[in-house]
């Protein structure tokens, strides 16, 4: 089950079938991010772009997130599914589906889950300008990697 | 033989997606040092590298028959 719940697609994501993943009877919340192609940022204007992935590496990636869901929210079920390719201006990139019993552990486990791809899952955007291309990284300002490794699972 | 995986930025600069080294029982921070030197790449320090999978820490040793991979600062989601 656990390799159906995370996963890295070349093919569009739904973010019907993300969420239907994790509807069951003891919840009573789902929380859906959907991640999309952003056509300005900082003034500049995207064409499209193009995410590469470690495939391997990043579905286990996502496992590994969807575990620390679980340790912190126990009563959660999370999805996630990263797309890879290219991508036109706001179609979806990533799809992150939590559910829980109430609302409050659904909302902040899903932030968590999209806080940590951004931090340990091996996928790269590349952007398309108009005036040329270039690779995305240190979306969180963290380039230098002191420690050689991503930091560890207690954002929030 | 170790395997050595480049992505993103770094396949670019190097021209390749994987090379096969004789470099058994080197340190993560000697292999960057020697890659960065070897295929003038001057990203290397801000590079994370994963063997096997698992992300490893610049002094642990890459084994014969490891996959090591060099991850730029990652950007998705």
């Amino acid at each position: 089950m656990a390799d159906d719940l995370f996963a890295v697609t070349d093919k569009p994501v739904s973010i019907g079938e993300i969420t239907q993943k994790v509807i069951r009877p003891e919840c009573g919340a789902v929380t859906t991010f959907t991640g999309t192609v952003r056509e300005l940022t900082n003034g500049k204007r995207t064409l499209s772009l193009e995410y590469h992935a470690y495939k391997s590496m990043a579905v286990k990636m996502l496992e590994q997130i969807g575990q620390e869901i679980q340790e912190k929210w126990p009563d959660t079920l999370a999805a996630i599914t990263h797309r890879t390719g290219h991508l036109q201006i706001s179609d979806i990139a990533v799809v992150i589906a939590v559910s829980s019993p109430h609302r409050k552990a659904a909302y902040e486990a899903n932030q968590y889950a999209i806080e940590r791809i951004k931090e340990i899952v091996p996928i790269w955007k590349k952007e398309h300008w108009a005036d040329g291309t270039k690779w995305v990284g240190d979306q969180l300002e963290t380039t230098a990697y002191p420690q050689g490794k991503p930091p560890k699972g207690d954002a929030l | 033989m170790i395997k050595v995986l480049f992505f993103a930025r770094l396949q670019e600069e190097i021209g390749k997606e994987s090379m096969e080294v004789e470099k058994a029982g080197v340190s993560v921070s000697d292999l960057k040092k020697w890659l960065a030197a070897t295929h003038h790449l001057p990203h290397m320090t801000q590079t994370m590298a994963a063997i096997n999978e698992n992300y490893a820490n610049d002094d642990d040793i890459v084994n014969e028959g490891d996959t090591i991979a060099f991850i730029p600062p990652v950007s998705g989601g």
